[in-house]
């Protein structure tokens, strides 16, 4: 029988990936994701997980580990967060381009520098186009769920591109939550036994891997690879259903709450989703028409249910929690703007670097500007921060 | 294309297209010759990816993965676990990296292997310079080299990789060149049997880096060991033997005169080479008994 369990977010991947019986591990400690490779070698120690672990001296390692391993016909592992994905960033490419279904949960945690260990989205936000697709997670029983669904997701042959479950360091990594755990045949019988659809390492049906191709045909395979993430938006569609009839919990690409006659809606990714819908309903209480919308899946980014969700309603205020340095506006922002005609007013907001906290005030304060907002200007809103005389020695904002 | 009317006999194409008296062909078609079909071999690129091929063509019949530079260590100890959670315990998995690849950028990857005591064969063939981007200077070009990025010769000795691998105290490593062939084939085959780390680390003439007659890749290595500029040694569960003991070392200037890549160094920098290699092979000696 299904039963539940008091798990932090991390664990919770850890439940997932031992349920989804992977073979080999590879990990290297980062904060916040460190009890994450500590969980997982523990349960290779006690044989409760029936994988090699290789304590790898690095994530570029770890990754490479994770992608040779895997190429020769195993389910492997790995995790990361921060300057950890980016020293990866080399061999995410190579996981992709060999069509290597990897699922990597990821602890997100600002860049360096300045140095910062909690939460914002610039580390996976930054890998945007290394060829992953990226699920966000909004709580402990989500970050289970979805690692379970990316299993079927990245190994779908039509798929076959690997995927980052993004977890929002600290806020969920490390936040003690009660969640639903099936049981193992469950679990079996959903994600099924790990087969290889594409490259394969066998020195009985050798093959040589990757290496290097003209111009012509990298076109076509990257072509490919972009088909790859369509189907994936199809598939997801169809794991979110079958994971919906036997566990019972729903899922979509992108989410509304309360957007049937909303007025104006704020557009959220990760942890502040839950914050977001909170406030929506004491707006509601004022007599507000606000709704809330949270992107599951930043990639692919679903244009089309986002352009259906919030058809008819015109403010649309988009937080991003990273920076989008020199653009019109942050990643997010950019996305949901192209998503829309231009008789929508979006605007951008960022918010919540470096584990700033998005409180309650913070979403009410978008949602009384974007109401009282004709238009969406010309640069995004940097969310309590003291933009007045930015380049002089000042005090720093605080929020309360 | 080619339409070739028959097969090649080993492992490795009839036709690659390694420079002419590249040592690096001669090193890899013996490596696998030994160590037999039962292998998949990681290659970064640099001068030995050309036998992963281009394209839809491959210069290979075994199983390979082309990685990227520095961590061939780290895919191969991925590609072994893999096998190994399989149950499959008998393919050898190997690296084969150039000086580069394994000195400088891989050196971490490698290091990583050795300590957690994978069972990878890590082969390094040294032609002591970036050779595939240009001849640049890596961290295993001896002191005096000219290359287009040390150009008024290097100033500092080369980086010691046995040493290396002698301090992460790995089963089985050994040092071979292409003019002992026999003695390069017997240490495949030990490190063939090893279950554990073992690398090997093969002087690879490479007349278009090195400034020599493209004829001449075997005498100048073998120059290089009689000079002792490269010594020949193993190193098997603790103990290091000395493989081949000149008796008395040829003056390294006989060496040296065989390549352009030298034709900067004075002859206080050749006669400071010439102490240093007289120095390490004494100690080497010493080590030995």
């Amino acid at each position: 029988m299904a039963h539940y369990k008091m798990l932090d977010g991390n664990t919770a991947c850890v439940e997932a990936i031992k349920m989804a019986k992977v073979k080999v591990v590879s990990a290297y400690p980062i904060t916040p994701q460190s009890t994450i490779a500590e969980k997982l070698s523990e349960e290779v120690e006690s044989g409760a997980l029936d994988a090699g672990y290789i304590r790898v001296e690095s994530e570029h390692t770890a990754m490479s580990c994770a992608v040779g391993a895997q190429l020769t016909g195993v389910r492997t592992a790995t995790a990361t967060a921060s300057v950890g994905l980016a020293l990866m960033h080399e061999v995410l490419n190579v996981a992709s381009g060999c069509r290597v279904p990897i699922v990597m949960p990821v602890v997100n945690r600002s860049l360096a520098s300045p140095w910062s260990l909690w939460c914002d989205h610039q580390d996976s936000i930054a890998e945007r186009d290394s060829g992953w697709l990226q699920l966000y997670c909004e709580n402990v029983q989500d970050i289970y769920d979805t690692m379970l669904m990316a299993y079927r997701i990245a190994e779908n042959p039509e798929v076959l591109t690997p995927i980052m479950v993004c977890l929002d360091g600290f806020f969920l990594s490390h936040s003690m939550q009660k969640v639903l755990l099936p049981e193992q045949a469950e679990v079996d019988e959903f994600i099924g036994e790990y087969t290889v659809n594409n490259l394969k390492l066998d020195p009985e049906d050798p093959m040589v891997i990757d290496n290097l191709i003209g111009s012509d045909e990298i076109t076509e395979m990257k072509y490919q690879q972009a088909i790859g993430f369509e189907k994936a938006h199809d598939v997801m569609l169809e794991v979110f259903e079958e994971f919906y009839q036997k566990f019972g919990r729903r899922k979509a690409l992108v989410e509304g709450y309360r957007t049937e006659d909303a007025e104006a809606v704020v557009v959220t990714l990760g942890s502040m989703s839950g914050t977001a819908k909170y406030v929506v309903d004491q707006l509601h209480e004022q007599g507000h028409k606000v709704g809330a919308v949270k992107v599951v899946s930043f990639r692919p980014f679903p244009a089309k249910e986002l352009r259906e969700l919030l058809s008819g309603i015109k403010k649309v205020a988009v937080i991003d929690r990273t920076t989008g340095f020199g653009g019109e506006g942050a990643p997010m922002w950019v996305e949901t703007k192209a998503a829309l005609s231009d008789e929508y007013l979006v605007k951008g907001y960022i918010a919540g670097l470096a584990g700033r906290d998005i409180h309650t005030g913070t979403i009410e304060q978008v949602f009384r500007d974007i109401l009282a907002s004709d238009q969406a200007g010309e640069k995004p809103v940097w969310i309590d921060c003291n933009t007045e005389h930015a380049m002089n020695i000042r005090e720093v904002n605080k929020y309360v | 294309m080619f339409n070739l009317k028959s097969e090649a006999r080993g492992f490795i194409a009839h036709g690659v297209s390694a420079c002419a008296g590249c040592g690096m062909e001669l090193i890899i078609r013996n490596v696998l010759d030994v160590l037999g079909s039962d292998t998949t071999i990681v290659i970064p690129p640099g001068c030995s990816a050309l036998f992963c091929g281009f394209g839809n063509e491959t210069g290979m019949k075994i199983s390979a993965f082309q990685g990227n530079l520095e961590n061939s260590a780290a895919y191969a100890t991925g590609i072994s676990r893999g096998y190994r959670a399989q149950g499959n315990d008998h393919t050898k998995v190997v690296a084969f990296a150039g000086d580069g690849g394994t000195l400088d950028i891989g050196l971490q990857a490698l290091s990583g292997m050795m300590e957690r005591g994978e069972d990878v064969l890590y082969i390094c063939y040294d032609n002591e310079a970036y050779m595939n981007t240009g001849i640049q200077g890596s961290s295993s070009t001896p002191y005096g080299t000219s290359t287009t990025t040390t150009p008024g010769g290097k100033t500092v000795q080369k980086k010691d990789l046995l040493g290396i691998a002698i301090a992460h105290q790995i089963p089985y490593c050994a040092s071979a060149t292409v003019s002992h062939i026999p003695d390069l084939r017997k240490k495949v085959e030990k490190a063939k049997h090893v279950k554990g780390p073992s690398l090997l680390h093969i002087h690879c003439p490479c007349p278009t880096g090195w400034g020599f007659d493209t004829a001449k890749s075997v005498e100048v290595c073998r120059k290089g060991v009689q000079s002792g500029a490269w010594l020949l040694y193993e190193y098997e569960n603790g103990k290091i033997r000395v493989n081949v003991k000149p008796k008395e070392l040829l003056p390294v200037k006989e060496y040296l005169m065989l390549q352009r890549r030298f034709r900067k160094m004075s002859d206080e920098q050749v006669g400071a080479l010439e102490r240093a290699i007289r120095e390490q092979y004494e100690k080497l000696l010493e080590k030995e008994e």
